[in-house]
């Protein structure tokens, strides 16, 4: 079925597959946003006991999204694997270490003999939660702010960066998508544990809190949106696939693929509705809205970065090194191959919900941190 | 191609990626092993509805899921590595390596969390029958994770299925299925999983016979000693299967890793295997010492092995490095063997072909793009020894992986008299009484650990300096770094790393002190 699509097209599904797979990770980095909640929310040991495990159920589900991403990407546009990976050192290595001890949290925290102690495991989660969020969400506008970079005849890449990826986090507009990032997931962890505890003292913290973190997520969001309305940006020409800055480039980009602009609206309203749902009335799914909600919005940024001849990794230090879906992917037969294995994600995702329905069927309580399950 | 070599930059990447892959596979095996061990425990738990039965599965479950996370804590890092610090390699190669590694992440890697979630939750959530699939389901999607990591490994030591892009400047898949059933890959996984599940059953015998020596838990002992000794016995005997099948495609395609597995410097038809033995040391591919101090080896042993003959000429490193043997290619046709020299001659050749292609390219001179092309083929096949300068270059680390190899050799036997020790007096229900055996088997453990890290070294530092054989070295694979930074982050891995070792290990030795509960956990 694949067999007769040209390689632009395979490009083009594969760019919309990564845009998938990015928009589930942030809808996900509720986990690590809940993580930076646990003292906020939970005033009692069995409080962040009920707030740990809750989260601990899932923090699996975006860990494997994050790895699964990185897969996808190295396999599908190994150009960009290479280059920004190997170029922004510090920020992957950041993003890294906060991953690697956020695995080992869960597990350990209320162990006994844990050696470090459960309020270090705790201040490890928190750190994830904060810088994994931030950085990935800085990571993601460089999509639009760009890098300096330059890529050789042969491919091969070098950082022209000052800090090795450590600049890219001093740029404002960066730094607004990741502060955007970290309180979206702020929120929509908020919204999760409304939906999944039952304990009335923390559920009477959630409104307050739900107030307090989606002012300036819908700040910094809003900050970010509108100023990227009015930037020039990346764009390539089809034929020559000379790069060169086109102004107000993805705000043609908007109009030039309505289908996009909807998504992205839907998307937007749907994040707003489960919020303004859940403060303004008693209410316990305003995550599945605002979960929808994520993904749409973030996927139509993705496809604003890499669809319509845009350049979706560009170098500001040298434009005709920026990374474009089509000098940055894979031969055709890779993609082709990969395309085949993609067929399997729907059937991946239908497990995920029968494991996520069969654990939430009931909300967690105190009680049952006292069965003889898994406890964190 | 490559500006500057920088042998600091290369040797901390190749530090930290060992450091970080070794705590990695310190974990991995446990988890590939146990879970197939707790499968079969919670079978038996849902066919007899025997509760001491579930009370075992949870047990081990507990403590399958302490090693689990800093596994997983551990594994992240090494799939962004080959991005951060070998971006060369990731563009030379990311066309065919990647693949694997994204379709781990949809195929296995989800199956095993997504499960997890319900082995560890859903007892009181699922029906029995659905919880013991999803048990089942986590063995088996860890053990495809190790699957699609190992093809990856056996394409760098045997690449296969490809071909060079000069355009691209990459090498590019050609087919898909020769890439997923390479001999090579396939040895290597059924290889390294079954090496796992000896691991495993060491460390369930292990545990077991600790609780026994203490008089506890005899049931839940007996029960996990009787399922571990007979898996692992099974596996051992494929691990030996298995074994000779890598012997057998390390020889035909890694000859220089074979010659340094066994210290054999100087070639030889008939050559035997050697058992016990002391590299000299010190000793230079071309001086005249001894191979061995002293050595013990059964005769014709491993040309046998290498080339299913027992007469079959063996190149040791010497003859690799200056050529000049006969040998058979992979079409069977006899060919004299070039020297390091000549491939690195050729290598420049190759590399110096392509860059007059891309310069020809540019400025649209057809012929000399052809011409460049015709004597980049002829030389491609030694393009990765055009990155090297010294013939010397191409000899790995000749004590580090002898004698890895032959500790992994001799624990793995080791253990297979040990399997069937303690199958023998289970039986006849005599084993609570040999004391110094179940001391033995407790002090056993961390020999499994050592054989199984020993294994991968051998894999890995016996086929330096390559990243993918012949065709890239590390020197041109690593990301253009300060050495500096790399240093920084090598030192920032082995402190996390190292304090995280320490709290898994406090806290499993606790678990094990604490022992199961009633309904466990």
């Amino acid at each position: 079925m694949f067999e007769s699509l040209s390689h632009l097209v395979l490009q083009q599904y594969w760019w919309l597959i990564i845009s998938l797979l990015g928009a589930i990770l942030v809808f996900l980095l509720f986990v690590q946003g809940g993580q930076t909640l646990i003292y906020t929310l939970g005033k009692t040991e069995m409080e962040r006991r009920l707030l740990v495990n809750s989260l601990g159920r899932k923090w699996e589900f975006t860990f494997t999204t994050l790895v699964t991403f990185g897969g996808a990407f190295f396999a599908s546009f190994p150009l960009f694997y290479s280059t920004s990976f190997g170029g922004a050192y510090w920020v992957w290595m950041l993003i890294l270490f906060a991953f690697i001890i956020q695995a080992v949290s869960y597990e350990y925290r209320s162990k006994p003999n844990n050696f470090l102690g459960a309020k270090t495991f705790e201040v490890f989660l928190f750190i994830n939660g904060a810088l994994g969020t931030i950085l990935l969400g800085i990571s993601v506008a460089t999509f639009f702010t760009g890098s300096e970079f330059s890529v050789n005849e042969m491919n091969f890449s070098k950082w022209e960066g000052a800090a090795r990826g450590l600049e890219l986090a001093l740029n404002p507009h960066n730094l607004s998508l990741g502060l955007a990032v970290f309180f979206l997931a702020r929120v929509l962890a908020i919204l999760y544990f409304m939906n999944n505890v039952d304990e009335d003292n923390i559920i009477s913290r959630t409104k307050k809190q739900l107030i307090y973190n989606s002012i300036p997520f819908v700040i910094f969001f809003l900050t970010f949106v509108i100023w990227l309305m009015f930037i020039d940006g990346f764009a390539y020409d089809p034929i020559s696939k000379k790069v060169s800055y086109e102004s107000y480039k993805y705000l043609h980009n908007f109009l030039q693929m309505p289908l996009v602009l909807i998504v992205f609206l839907i998307g937007v309203v749907l994040v707003l509705f489960g919020i303004g749902k859940s403060i303004f009335k008693t209410s316990t799914n305003g995550i599945w809205f605002s979960g929808v909600g994520t993904v749409l919005t973030v996927l139509a940024l993705f496809l604003l970065a890499g669809f319509n001849n845009t350049a979706f990794y560009p170098s500001t230090f040298d434009l005709q090194s920026s990374l474009t879906i089509e000098n940055a992917s894979s031969s055709k037969y890779t993609l082709k191959a990969m395309s085949y294995v993609s067929l399997m994600v729907p059937f991946v995702i239908a497990y995920i919900w029968y494991a996520w329905k069969a654990i939430n069927n009931k909300k967690i309580d105190a009680e049952e941190m006292n069965e003889d399950i898994h406890i964190y | 191609m490559i500006e500057h070599l920088d042998t600091a930059l290369v040797n901390w990447s190749r530090a930290q990626f060992a450091l970080t892959a070794l705590y990695h596979w310190l974990f991995v095996p446990l988890t590939l092993g146990i879970t197939f061990i707790i499968a079969f425990m919670e079978t038996l738990y849902v066919k007899t509805g025997d509760p001491e039965w579930k009370k075992i599965t949870k047990f081990w479950m507990t403590l399958f899921g302490i090693n689990f996370a800093i596994g997983v804590a551990t594994g992240i890092i090494l799939e962004f590595e080959f991005g951060t610090n070998w971006s060369n390699y990731s563009w030379f190669v990311g066309d065919i390596f990647g693949a694997p590694l994204a379709i781990e992440g949809i195929m296995a890697f989800f199956m095993e969390s997504t499960f997890i979630a319900i082995m560890f939750f859903g007892w009181n959530k699922v029906s029995k029958k659905a919880h013991l699939i999803s048990t089942w389901l986590v063995a088996i999607g860890s053990n495809l994770s190790a699957l699609w990591i190992l093809v990856a490994n056996g394409w760098m030591q045997s690449p296969v299925g490809m071909h060079f892009n000069p355009d691209t400047a990459r090498n590019e898949m050609l087919n898909f299925w020769e890439v997923l059933f390479s001999p090579v890959a396939i040895n290597k996984f059924l290889h390294t999983i079954t090496s796992a599940y000896v691991l495993a059953s060491i460390f369930v015998i292990g545990v077991s016979a600790w609780f026994l020596l203490k008089g506890r838990e005899q049931l839940l002992a007996k029960r996990s000693i009787i399922i571990s000794a007979i898996f692992g016995v099974l596996s051992s005997l494929f691990l030996i299967y298995t074994g000779d099948g890598s012997a057998y495609q390390v020889a035909q395609k890694q000859p220089m890793k074979l010659a340094a597995m066994e210290g054999l410097y100087e070639g030889t038809e008939g050559a035997g295997l050697i058992v016990l033995g002391i590299p000299t040391p010190g000793k230079e591919y071309n001086d005249d010492k001894d191979d061995y101090v002293f050595k013990f080896e059964i005769p014709k042993l491993l040309s046998f092995l290498g080339y299913g003959d027992t007469e079959a000429f063996v190149p040791g490193v010497k003859d690799i490095v200056e050529g000049g043997f006969e040998y058979t290619d992979k079409d069977g046709v006899k060919q004299i063997a070039l020297s390091a020299q000549e491939k690195i001659n050729m290598g420049k050749l190759a590399i110096n072909a392509l860059s007059e292609y891309k310069q020809a390219k540019e400025s649209k001179d057809l012929v000399k793009q052809e011409e460049s092309l015709v004597v980049f083929r002829e030389n491609f096949r030694f393009f990765g020894y055009g990155f090297l300068n010294d013939p010397e270059s191409i000899i790995p680390n000749v004590p580090i992986t002898f004698y890895s190899f032959h500790i992994m050799v001799g624990l793995g036997f080791y253990f297979i008299f040990l399997f069937v020790a303690v199958i023998i007096l289970i039986l006849r229900d005599k084993l609570i009484e040999k004391k110094w055996l179940l001391r033995l088997l407790v002090f056993t453990v961390p020999l499994a650990f050592i054989a199984s890290l020993s294994g991968w070294v051998v894999a890995e530092v016996g086929r330096q300096p390559w990243t993918i054989q012949d065709l890239l070295p590390a020197v041109a694979s690593v990301s253009q770094i300060d050495a500096s930074a790399v240093q920084i982050t090598f030192w920032l891995f082995t402190a996390v790393f190292t304090v995280l070792l320490i709290a898994e290990l406090k806290i499993m030795f606790k678990q094990i002190k604490i022992g199961p509960k009633e309904g466990g956990h």
